[in-house]
Formats: C-alpha cells, structure tokens, sequence
C-alpha cells in the first residue's frame, strides 16, 4: 500500500471537510465527561482518529506535517504531567492527593459545563495523552518502517530508520 | 510519614518528565533516574514500625480507595526500592555500552517501579489489578529491549502467559464483585466472613490463585521465567528475579489468603506441595545449564518454592521463614544477576564454557559472586544458612519432616550447581576457553562495582537481621500475617 | 444463563491462545479472553427494565436509586480496555517485529531458546 500520495480526490475533498468535524466531535466528549457518558479515553480515541484518517486519505508526508513523531511524544509527557498536576494540587491545597479543592473551595450547581470540580481538568488531560499516544502507535507501527539487514545483506524492508 | 501518595507519584511523575527534558539534555537520565530511587529508598526506610492508612481524595473506606501501609507492605517497599536504586546505578554504565536507548529505559523503569510500589500499598482490589498490569507491561517491554530475535521471542511469550494471567485475575475480581458488591479488600472480608463460603467463592479464589502463581512462576506455570530472565539486560533480570515475581506473585497470594480469605488447610496444603515441587524441579532443570543466566533464573523457581513453602506452612515460623527467606532472596539473587551482567558487560558472553579464570582479572566480581554462591546455598553464616534453617525447623515443628527433607536436598543440589559456576567461570577454566580474548580483560568500571558490594554487605550482615532485628521489620509483618482477617478489617475501615 | 456464555467465549479465547500455531491467532485469542471479561463484568451490573445510570435535572434521587443499573462495572471495564488496548499495541508491535527476525509467522519456528 503506497501511502505517499493518499487517496483519490474524492476522499480527500470529504476527508477536507469532515476532519474538522470529527475532531470538534472528540472535544466534546471529552469536555462533557463528567456529565454525559464518554470522557477522556473514548474521546481521546476518536482525537486519535481524526489523524489516522487524515494520514490515510492524504499521505504520510501530510500528517506527519501536522503532528510529527516529536510533537506526539511531548504532549503524551505533557498529558500525563498534567494529570499528576492536578492531582498533587490537591495535596497543597487541602491535604489529601486527589481531593476535589474546586468543589470544595468554589462549589457550583450541578449539571452545568462548569461543575464538579477537578473532573474536566482530569479528562482533558487525559484525552490529550491518550489521543497522542495512540496516533504515535499508529504511527510507529505503520508508517515508519525499520530497516533490518539480515546475516547476508539482504534489505528486508524500506522506509526510513526509526526509533522503537 | 503519612503521605503514602507520594511512594506511586514520584516515579510516575519522573517516568514522563525524563523523556520530554532528555531530548536537550544528555545527562539528564542518568542523574535524575538514581536520584529519584535514592528519594524512595529513603522514604521506604521512614516507613518502618509505622502503620497508616491514606485515604486519596478524603473519601472513606468502602467509596473511596485507600492506601494501606502495614509491617507486609514495609518488608516490600524496603526491597522494590533497595533493589530499584542498586539497578539503577548499575544501569548507568551497562546500558550506556550495550543498548540504545537510555532515556525509554528509565522511564519504563520508573512506571514498574511505580506500579509495583502501588500494588503494596493498595487496599482496593480493582486499584491493585491496574497497578500490576502498569508494572507488568513496563516488564514485558523492558524484557525485549535490546530488540534482538531471542530478546522478542522471550518477551512475547512472557506477554502471553502474563496476560493469560491477568484475565484469571479479572475474572475473578468481577466474581468477587457480583457476589459481595464492593471492591475495598478489607470490606470485601468482612462480607466474605458473614456469609457462608459457598462454591462461588471457592471457584473465584482458585481463579486468583492460578493467576497469581503464574505471574510467581510456581511450577505448573512456570515456563515463561527461564525464558524472560536471560534474555533481559541484566539491571532488569536481578529486578525481574528480585522484586517482580516477589511483588506481583507472592505479596498477593499472601494478602488474599492471610488477610482476605482466611487461611485454612486446603489453601495450606496447595500451597505446600506447589512449593515442594517447585523447589525440586527448578534445581534440577537448573543442574544441566551451561547458560549462567537460564541457570539462576531456574534458581529463581526453586527459591520461590521454599517462600511458598514457609507461608504455606502457617505458623509465625513459617511466616518467618518464608518472609526472611524471600528478602534474602531478593538480595543475593539481584547479586548474582547484577554479577552476570558484569561478566557480560567485560567478556560478551553469558557460556560457562567460554569463561575462565574470571578470578585473576576481575577480582570484584568474583568476590562478590562467591558471596552470593555461598549465601543461596545456605552455607553459614550468611543469610541463606538462617532463612533455610528456620524453614526446616518450622517443618519439623508442625510434624511434616518429609519437606525438610526435600528442603534439604534441595539446598545440596544447588551448593553443587553453583559449585559448577565457580568452577567453570572463575577458578577453572571452560571448555572452549579462549586465551587470546581473556588477556585483555578487566575489572568493570567503578561505578557498577558499587551495589555488587553494597549487595555483598548486606548479604553477609543479613543473617543477624533473623536474630537482632527481629522486632524492627519481621515482628510486625507476623503479627499482620498471624492477626488473621478481623485485625485488617478493623485497621482499614476504622479509618 | 448467560454469565455461563461468557465463561465459554472465555474459554473459547483461552483455546486459541494456548493451542494455535500461528501467532496472529495467540493475539486474537487474548483479546477474545479479555473481551469476555470485560463483557462479564458490565452484564453484573445489569438490573431488571433499569435506565442508564445518568442523572439529569428532571430525575429524583430515590427513584434514580432504585432504577438504574449499576455504574461501578461501567467505569471499571473502561479502565480495562484501555489497559487491554495497551497489551494490544504491544502484541501487534513484537509480533510485527518478531517477523522481521525470523521471517515466519508459526511459532514452531521459533526455537532459538532452549533447555
């Protein structure tokens, strides 16, 4: 499968207007976690979604111009940083790892975007790290191939060099 | 020391902060790896005597997850973290030579560490199913490091026998959730206690067994350790052999049926032939190795069959003997692999037939594996000798001599296995010697001579931690084991 | 009855992970095996004509109590399949790898280590 020049130009035109829909669709899961069913996972798996289809509509070249191998790492780090941000602000301001000091401090009505506290904070920075991750898996397993050269000398696969 | 939080945070935190900074900074692994162990060591070594619980997020007991510190989970964190910090400045050398990558291995060095110190401290069973597959994953991408065809083939087949293990284990948490409704470990003895013990429970409990005695490789389930072990870089085999299979393996089957399900004959008896028959078949696979890896790591097996034999004996002897016997382990185990992977490190080689007269040009390792050879043989005084002995003696005591006899012959089979060892590698000479190579050997850098002799202090000082120190970090650990279920209970939901 | 069908996909999966050959079809088996579970665990929750466990503005406590299925398995089974994705990737990625070392899919042919 040649994945230099992507599909043809139909998928690339639905693919043109489609991305930014999907990735809209992504947020929103991941923004409504604590009051719809969803939240940091499926809606980073979806996140991840939007760049895989747009790497098999449009080609490597493309997507990886978008967001390259290094970019998907630092914010897979910085999502899991994040993470343990919020959490350890809970040991400063009330004492407890985890605790929930928004509610505590600035309790607002229920079912409202803005409620519940830490929650949202937790899912953002999980769909973050969960949508890097996983576009970096895709992109480690099927794009970038390793070149193994055997006792004889015989290139098995092309592509250039990666890392693990 | 109330902050239990902060034992699973710092390495978590540290495992993603080292690949975003490394990039830039070369030095910056290396430094902050050990650093960071150094940091648990200590705050390991604060926890002794103490007893807390911690409640993450100020929800109590049977809503929210506590973390819960008693003498077992002491005796643990005191081992993952001495062990983690002796790997660690082993690594700094031995990866920068023969691997790539060092900025990927400290950080999934730093989650297995981070899994496993949150596995010890968890009182939830749910929590301690995703601490052991954090650390369990992080072990199958740390065996295949170096991405060689052995190194792959090792790890996948410790992926799927792990795995398989994990789905027992997951199976057997939804059992015991849709018959007790909670998942907090201390609730769930409670409820366990009240109503009758019926065939569900029975059913659940071998589930979690089985499981867990594949991630201990104890005999029927053994078959991915002699695999795994050699074809790890040699910081993560003496972690494998010295913490994994302890942490992931034996602390739960300990805390399930001490604390959880109470501990009654049929338990003590699966528990004791497993371990019989473990002993036996692991020295015996082990006597017929030339491979100096594959050769401890089925010491491993026959070790941890002498653990399973002193706590499935049930008495505090037992209990003593086994637990003794399992820090000892882990301490002149991880010597010994850290030894070998000092021999690979200078000669390349893991053949007891290629080495020979190892003695004259690396004279720190040889001492250091002499040590080592001696202590798991059980020769006296070092700490293999009183950690065997109490465990014959506790045999004897309850009236079944025939497993200090298999004890014993045991011990001798393995004093005659690594006999073989230093014959081959250090004072003789193999059979496919080569002269021209080993004139230019030397001793390995300083630095990773450094825990080869800590671990050597430690392994002659050991034998009087069975005598002296009995009431630092043992007698707590018994008083939990031999409390039963009503004490735990009693300590986690009071708070 | 149907917690009985669950521990025979279980099964079904443990066949395929211990007795097949190739080893795209060991990778198929786990995942099979732990998609069982994670199935057994949501069907515990499961509650006579019971709503989803999401309370909105128009809903009394106590009637949401006594309605709705059990939200416990729900937030543990995300946690499992994500782990179960995690053990996924890795299969797939020293399964591409192992390929490339030994040019064969079939286990059997996978005997550097022995003893």
């Amino acid at each position: 499968m040649d994945n230099k020049q992507g599909m043809s130009l139909i998928v690339k035109t639905v693919t043109g207007w489609m991305k930014g829909f999907i990735f809209l669709y992504g947020i929103y899961i991941i923004i409504f976690g604590h009051l719809t069913p969803g939240g940091g996972f499926p809606g980073g798996v979806i996140i991840a979604g939007t760049f895989i289809l747009i790497t098999l509509a449009f080609g490597k070249e493309y997507a990886l111009g978008k967001m390259g191998k290094i970019l998907a790492s630092e914010l897979d780090s910085i999502g899991a940083l994040l993470f343990l941000l919020i959490a350890s602000a809970g040991i400063y301001f009330g004492g407890r790892f985890f605790l929930n000091f928004i509610e505590k401090t600035h309790p607002t009505g229920n079912f409202n975007l803005f409620s519940a506290g830490i929650i949202p904070l937790c899912q953002i920075s999980i769909g973050i790290k969960v949508g890097a991750s996983l576009f970096m898996v895709f992109i480690i397993l099927a794009v970038v191939r390793v070149v193994i050269v055997d006792g004889k000398g015989k290139l098995i696969t092309t592509e250039k060099k990666g890392e693990k | 020391m109330t902050n239990l939080s902060l034992f699973v945070a710092i390495p978590l935190g540290m495992a993603f902060f080292i690949p975003m900074v490394s990039r830039k900074i070369k030095w910056f692994p290396d430094i902050f790896g050990n650093l960071t162990t150094f940091l648990l060591l200590l705050l390991s070594l604060k926890t002794i005597g103490t007893e807390t619980t911690y409640q993450m997020g100020n929800w109590s007991a049977p809503f929210g997850i506590v973390l819960v510190l008693d003498g077992l989970s002491c005796l643990l964190l005191i081992i993952i973290n001495l062990i983690g910090f002796m790997a660690t400045l082993f690594s700094v050398e031995y990866i920068g030579k023969l691997y790539t990558s060092k900025l990927r291995y400290y950080s999934l060095f730093l989650l297995m560490i981070a899994g496993m110190n949150g596995l010890v401290l968890t009182g939830d069973l749910f929590n301690l199913f995703v601490f052991m597959e954090i650390a369990a994953i992080s072990s199958y991408g740390l065996v295949g490091f170096g991405c060689q065809a052995k190194e792959l083939e090792a790890s996948f087949k410790y992926l799927v026998m792990g795995s398989i293990g994990s789905s027992f284990v997951l199976f057997a948490i939804a059992l015991i959730y849709g018959r007790t409704g909670t998942l907090n470990m201390a609730d769930i003895a409670r409820v366990i206690h009240i109503m009758p013990f019926d065939n569900l429970i029975y059913f659940s409990f071998v589930l979690l067994l089985v499981g867990f005695l594949i991630k201990a490789a104890i005999v029927p389930f053994h078959s991915w350790l002699p695999d795994a072990h050699p074809s790890a870089p040699a910081p993560i085999s003496a972690m494998l052999s010295g913490v994994v299979i302890k942490t992931l393996g034996i602390y739960v089957i300990t805390r399930m049926t001490y604390n959880i399900f109470g501990f009654n004959n049929l338990i003590s008896n699966i528990l004791i032939y497993s371990g019989v028959i473990s002993m036996i078949i692991g020295v015996i696979m082990a006597l017929i190795q030339w491979d100096f890896k594959r050769l401890l790591a089925y010491h491993s097996i026959s070790q941890m069959g002498y653990v399973i034999v002193g706590l499935g004996l049930g008495t505090p002897l037992g209990i003593l003997g086994g637990l003794f016997h399992l820090f000892n382990h882990s301490l002149f185990k991880s010597l010994l692999f850290l030894d070998s992977g000092s021999i690979e490190y200078e000669t390349g080689t893991r053949d007891l037939n290629k080495m020979g007269n190892l003695v004259k040009k690396m004279p720190v390792t040889s001492f250091s594996t002499l040590i080592g050879s001696l202590s798991i043989s059980g020769i006296p005084p070092f700490n293999g000798f009183w950690s065997k002995l109490i465990i014959i003696l506790a045999a004897v005591e309850v009236g079944r001599p025939i497993i200090a006899l298999w004890a014993v012959i045991g011990s001798i089979l393995t004093l005659s296995s690594f006999s073989k060892v230093q014959r081959y590698a250090f004072f003789g000479k193999g059979e496919k010697f080569e002269k021209e190579k080993w004139e230019n050997y030397k001793e390995v850098p300083s630095l990773m001579q450094v825990p080869l002799l800590i671990l050597s202090i430690l392994c002659i000082v050991g034998g009087f931690l069975a005598v002296e120190g009995t009431n630092g970090i043992f007698a707590p650990v018994i008083k939990v084991l031999t409390g039963g279920v009503l004490p735990y209970i009693a300590k986690v939901l009071r708070f | 009855m149907i917690y009985y069908l669950c521990f025979v996909v279980f099964l079904i999966g443990l066949y395929g992970a211990c007795c097949k050959k190739n080893i795209v079809k060991i990778i198929l088996g786990l995942s099979i095996m732990e998609y069982s579970v994670n199935l057994f665990f949501i069907l515990l929750g499961y509650r006579k004509e019971g709503i989803a466990p999401i309370l909105d503005r128009s809903m009394e406590i106590n009637d949401f109590v006594t309605k709705a299925v059990d939200p416990i398995p729900q937030a543990l089974v995300l946690t499992s399949i994500v782990i179960g994705l995690g053990v996924l990737s890795l299969m797939v990625a020293i399964a591409i790898r192992l390929y490339e070392r030994y040019r064969t899919f079939d286990i059997t042919e996978m005997k550097k280590l022995k003893g």
